[in-house]
């Protein structure tokens, strides 16, 4: 074989494999990798062919996962060499060693780019893959002509151009703007007629990329990708090595009819026409075959071609076919296939949604229900979770039942899988494969409950059962739909007070019960087993077993009984209270006051039936379930095909949507179903606002009596209400808690809150609130959060609780360039955006546009350009006006495009320095100010500060230690060519800060520049950093205020100092 | 598109690797231990996808080695598996009736093989014989090279 050459490889390779253990294994890498690296060392005596030998074997080593630190020169260095061998040694290990964002690649960019623009046809294959393979950014920018060229040149062999094509594509995704797409619509279009079917196959990968980036330059290529598909599919002329088990290259007909599924339809009748026979003749003639290839082939098109059906809108008598044969899909036993069906399943599913087809789609799946569920036990986790999502999106009243319980049942149980690994062996997938499943329940018992017992039934028995897959979200839920129904209140208590007969009960099943029978056993009472002292005597039980935060729920609950002992028994007065007294001294602190105000509480008498009252109902929300299942799909969203693609789109504002709804439902308050029995508007405001006064204070013990009702800052609520404070949390993603608004605001409070889904907050909203435009409120202070970012070059620049606005700054020179970060807090859209930009006259500016509408919890991207003429303190406001619901909010913000910002810091030599210094003649060039209301700040921070504002501090210049010698470049179109007389090409300002060691307020500034319009402004721009240090700039860990501070007093007079200077 | 290939051998033992998208030296260790306790514990006669972090891996057991390619969601799983089939077949063709050793003291081989077929994670050809065809000519280049050398290194070399 080839490698004969090579024993030294081989020979290590068998030591390797030889070794008995790790141990030995690693002693054996490190002894090679010792002797490889002396002989790296003196690399003088190293034959080429020994090189080739090292670096392969220290890609086998890297291969076997130990980090190899070295070497990556030589292998690099390998790249130029001039033999075939040694290149191609080096092209493909650096590939596989080097990823695209090492510096090592930018050393031989020129080597590789040689390699491609010369004549050896071999080189060009090999730089092609290595770049095609690990290709960055900065190879995108200096190669993709080249590679362009390759492309299309007719002198080229295919081998070559494929490469090309596929190397192009790799340079796009890095770096879209290097395909000019005026000029490509025809290129593609003529690269499209290749006959060359490996070529044809690279090209159409390039074309699917650049298409899904830009449907409408691509128009012209739509029928030349009909013909591919009908030349394909009816294998005319096609060489015999491209088809796959007699398939016509499976590869390139799944690829083109990706590519055609970028294009929104196809107007053309003719091209339509041709491309639904083609379809049509795919739907029907591909058949189960005993060849696996073969199977697996022609599946692989049948399903492309089943996504392209569906996303073409076609005749319903087509779709019925699609359909059906999903139907088959579902049904059969080979698992690849029928994984795929119930995928494929749930994409029509939410397809038809769209396309108003939903009842024949739903029955025909709902036919295959059974099927779906046996899939649902099947022992393959993947089509499990599958048949789980399928399921889950098909789920409806009528069978919401069936679906349900055999959730439920799959959850409690599954015997083959327990008989094989027991539960503490169940690996992280089954774990979350499990917590799934409860969660879905959950959400289907509560969304599509025939009645409400049935929900608390379903829900006690998902706790009971499966506690450990039980998210606490689950429980808080059930209590929050108790609370709002009365009609469920009694039942569930009694429900509760059966569970706790158990022997062994979850300890979750422990929280809830004792919950609902604080709340709710006084409803029960007349039945047996259920007065005060049984109930209590029941949960009591409970209590050495369960852990902090449950006992903390059970103290509440027994308050709560005490406070329904009527008539007062003593005995069941004192045995409270001694547990009261026993947990005083418990460990937890949150435990001891509990018990400590409880007892407190509790010898007031009738006073606390006032502060122990029941809940008051919650408001309505979404349910956190649903949104839990959101995110969680955000999350495996995020990395997906979904937001490349969508990186990829051709606007400058990027919107990185993480929005999918979880089946197709838009997400409405899921509390449909709580009848709410009459109450006012002040009422329920005044329980948002108990509520909201909960979350924010917790630790607020105060009673609150409002217009004679009793509410309800209830201590004893305290705990229960934080948990509920979770599951009830402001929608926003990291929306803070809503701020406590004054008694005399409540209705305002209930309308123009956040929180408050318009549905709840009815007609009234649209009254209240367009008076108040800006009754949106900003989250921390502006001004801070613009200072702040004068020093930085990233941070928030707004916040209110709709949108977040972050900023991020790159200069180069007098060129700058932001990017605004809008993001939408909210789960519904924000509307009507408009950012304007209003520059001062000395800064251009651009900004990109910016959508009117950003998408629930979605972020947009929108660049501004900046450009700066000359120098100025004049600033740059950015004006935002967004729509929330009814709100109009609008805001002036300044960009922190400041003075600063066009600064560069540069060190020079002391000689340097004073001939600058010295060619200065003084004003107007040269300033002198005396500054007084200085922060006082240590010398170092100050010297801090002059980096944060882009300046360097140059140490040993002055050789008084109280000096600072600042030095940087002012960067601006004008004064760039104005100062070309000075030094480079741009204009130099010197400062000197002096400051008096006595006196820490109080300094000395001196600066010079050859504009005198950039000293003064600049000056000033300096002066309001030092008189009004920004929030920012200290540290904390040291103290600004040292009127003692630690310097030395000077022996060298400054201002002696600073008159040999001038 | 394909973000990296990963062949494993029964044991858990890494044979080959080739990552289409960035990933650092630390993320490959986490990604192959991760993909490894995913894969090697699956028994036969279950479908030959997994879902894991948001990407799809598709995989195929050869006899006591494991081919593994991550792809996105919504890609064509089917498809990549056919290009897993696809490469060993060429494999196949080149070793003659290819194993397990082959491929440990030919790593180097399997790295050239899979850049004929594989660029930036897409297809690149899926003709068999023009792979065949371009690798041999490289096998010839290589010693045509080394005739070339003369035999002094090549002496030097094989005594080292």
């Amino acid at each position: 074989m080839a490698l004969s050459g090579m024993r030294g490889l081989s020979v290590f390779i068998s030591d390797v494999r030889n070794c008995q253990n790790k141990e030995q294994e690693r002693l054996r890498v490190d002894k090679e990798l010792g002797n490889i690296r002396t002989r790296f060392k003196n690399e003088k005596g190293l034959s080429h062919y020994e090189k080739k030998k090292y670096v392969w074997k220290i890609l086998y080593v890297h291969m076997l996962g130990y980090d190899v630190d070295f070497g990556h020169t030589e292998t690099v260095s390998l790249i130029s060499a001039p033999k075939y061998p040694e290149k191609q040694v080096g092209y493909i290990v650096t590939s596989c060693l080097l990823n695209e964002n090492h510096d090592f690649l930018r050393i031989v960019i020129n080597t590789v780019r040689n390699d491609i623009i010369g004549r050896n046809e071999t080189f060009q294959c090999l730089a092609l893959t290595m770049v095609g393979n690990i290709g960055g950014k900065e190879f995108s920018e200096s190669l993709a002509p080249d590679v362009q060229k390759l492309l299309v040149s007719s002198s080229c062999r295919p081998l070559v151009r494929k490469k090309a094509a596929l190397c192009l594509l790799r340079l796009y995704r890095k770096n879209p703007d290097v395909v000019n797409i005026d000029g490509w619509s025809d290129r593609m279009s003529q690269l499209l007629d290749e006959r060359d079917l490996g070529v044809l196959t690279a090209v159409m990968s390039l074309f699917v990329a650049l298409v899904s980036n830009n449907i409408e330059a691509y128009w012209n290529c739509l029928p030349k990708c009909v013909k591919i598909l009908e030349r394909l599919a009816r294998n005319q002329d096609i060489p015999p090595e491209y088809t796959y088990y007699g398939i016509p290259s499976p590869w390139l007909q799944v690829k083109t009819m990706r590519a055609l599924q970028y294009f929104p339809t196809i107007e053309d009748p003719n091209t339509r026409r041709a491309l639904f026979e083609v379809l049509q003749r795919i739907l029907m003639g591909t058949d189960v075959v005993k060849n696996v290839n073969k199977n697996n082939a022609a599946h692989a098109v049948l399903f492309e071609a089943l996504a392209l059906v569906m996303h073409l809108d076609a005749e319903k008598e087509m779709m019925s076919q699609c359909v059906a044969l999903l139907g088959k899909f579902i049904a059969v036993r080979e698992p690849n296939i029928r994984y795929l069906g119930l995928y494929c399943g749930n994409c029509l599913e939410e397809n038809m949604t769209r396309m108003l087809l939903v009842s024949d789609v739903q029955d025909i799946i709902k036919r295959h229900q059974s099927q779906i569920i046996t899939s649902l036990k099947d022992p393959d986790i993947s089509i499990r979770r599958r048949a789980l999502d399928l399921l889950y999106g098909m789920c409806d009243v009528t069978n919401a039942k069936d679906i349900v319980e055999e959730l439920l049942q799959e959850v409690i149980c599954d015997p083959h899988k327990l008989s094989t690994i027991s539960l503490q062996y169940l690996n992280t997938a089954e774990f979350a494969m499990r917590e799934e499943l409860a969660l879905k329940a959950a959400i289907l018992a509560e969304k599509f409950a025939p009645d409400l017992s049935w929900y608390v039934d379903v829900i006690l028995q998902l706790i009971d059962k499966a506690g450990d897959f039980v998210s606490d979200d689950i429980w808080y839920r059930v209590v929050q739909f108790v609370t709002n129904n009365e009609d469920l209140q009694p039942y569930a208590a009694a429900k509760a007070r059966e569970y706790l007969e158990k022997p062994a009960l979850h300890e979750t099943m422990v929280k809830v019960s004792a919950y609902l029978l604080g709340e709710y056993s006084h409803l029960l009472a007349q039945r047996p087993g259920c007065s005060p002292k049984e109930i209590f005597t029941i949960i009591s039980e409970k209590l050495p077993t369960v852990t902090t935060s449950t006992i903390a729920i059970l103290l509440s609950t027994f308050a709560k009984i005490l406070m329904h002992n009527h008539p007062s028994d003593p005995q069941l007065q004192e045995q409270i209270w001694s547990i009261f007294r026993k947990y005083e001294s418990y460990i937890d602190v949150e435990i001891q006051q509990r018990s400590v105000e409880y007892f407190a509480l509790s010898r007031k008498g009738t006073a606390l039936m006032d502060v122990l009252a029941e809940m008051p109902k919650f408001p309505e929300r979404q349910s956190a379930l649903i949104k839990k299942t959101e995110d969680a799909e955000v999350d495996t969203a995020e990395q997906s095909a979904i937001r490349i693609r969508s990186l990829q789109q051709t606007s400058n504002a990027l919107v990185v949507t993480d929005q999918r709804p979880a089946n197709g439902s838009v997400p409405v308050s899921q509390l449909a179903l709580v009848r709410m029995p009459s109450q006012n508007m002040e009422a329920s405001s005044t329980h948002d606002q108990a509520t909201s006064q909960d979350q924010i204070n917790p630790q607020d013990r105060e009673f609150s009596h409002q217009n004679g009702s009793v509410t309800a800052v209830v201590p004893q609520e305290v705990h229960p209400a934080d948990l509920l404070g979770d599951l009830l949390g402001p929608l926003a993603i990291e929306g803070p808690p809503a701020p406590a608004v004054p008694a005399e605001h409540k209705d305002q409070n209930l309308l123009s809150t956040p929180e408050a889904t318009p549905d709840a907050a009815g007609p009234l909203a649209l009254a209240t609130v367009d008076d108040q435009p800006n009754s949106v409120q900003p989250i921390a202070n502006i001004a801070e959060r613009f200072n702040a970012l004068c020093l930085k070059d990233s941070g928030v620049l707004y916040e209110d609780s709709h949108i977040q606005i972050g900023i991020k700054a790159e200069w180069r020179s007098h060129h700058g360039r932001f990017v605004l970060f809008l993001g939408n807090k909210n789960t519904s859209p924000l509307v009507s955006v408009q950012a304007v930009i209003l520059p001062p006259t000395h800064l251009k500016m651009e900004l990109s546009l910016v959508p009117e509408t950003i998408p629930p919890r979605a972020q947009v991207q929108c660049p501004l350009e900046v450009v700066n003429l000359r120098a100025s303190r004049d600033l740059a406001v950015l004006d935002l006006s967004y729509k929330f619901g009814t709100a109009v909010v609008n805001v002036k913000l300044r960009i922190p495009a400041v003075l600063n910002k066009f600064l560069q810091p540069l060190s020079i030599s002391a000689e340097e320095f004073f001939l600058q210094w010295k060619s200065l003649s003084g004003p107007p060039l040269k300033l002198q100010e005396v500054l007084r209301g200085v922060k006082p700040l240590p010398l170092s921070e100050l010297a801090n500060l002059f980096t944060s504002l882009r300046m360097a501090v140059i140490p040993g210049i002055d050789t008084n230690p109280n000096n600072l010698i600042i030095c940087a470049t002012f960067h601006s179109e004008s004064t760039r060519a104005m100062l070309c007389l000075v030094s480079i090409n741009l204009c130099s300002s010197d400062i000197r800060v002096e400051t008096d060691p006595t006196d820490r307020t109080q300094l000395r500034i001196t600066l010079g520049s050859g504009d005198p319009i950039l000293t003064f402004e600049l000056k000033e721009c300096i002066k309001e950093h030092l008189v009004s240090i920004p929030m920012q700039a200290p540290t904390p860990g040291i103290s600004p205020i040292q009127p003692q501070s630690p310097v030395t007093p000077a022996y060298n007079d400054p201002g002696a100092m600073l008159a040999g200077l001038l | 598109m394909i973000h990296f290939v990963i062949l494993l051998s029964r044991q858990g033992k890494v044979r080959l690797t080739k990552w289409y998208s960035p990933y650092q030296q630390k993320e490959r260790a986490t990604v192959i231990r991760e993909l490894s306790g995913l894969i090697l514990s699956r028994g036969p006669k279950l479908c030959n996808f997994v879902e894991w972090k948001g990407y799809k891996v598709v995989y195929r057991r050869y006899a006591s080695l494991y081919f593994c390619m991550c792809i996105d969601q919504d890609d064509n799983e089917l498809e990549i598996l056919e290009i897993i089939h696809h490469f060993v077949e060429i494999l196949d063709r080149y070793f003659g009736s290819v194993c397990e050793l082959d491929l440990i003291f030919n790593f180097h081989k399997a790295y050239y093989i899979l850049d004929e077929i594989l660029i930036a994670g897409e297809l690149q050809e899926s003709s068999k014989k023009t792979v065949a065809r371009l690798i041999a000519a490289q096998d010839t280049m290589v010693e045509t090279a080394k005739e070339e050398a003369g035999s002094i290194s090549n002496m030097i070399s094989q005594a080292m």
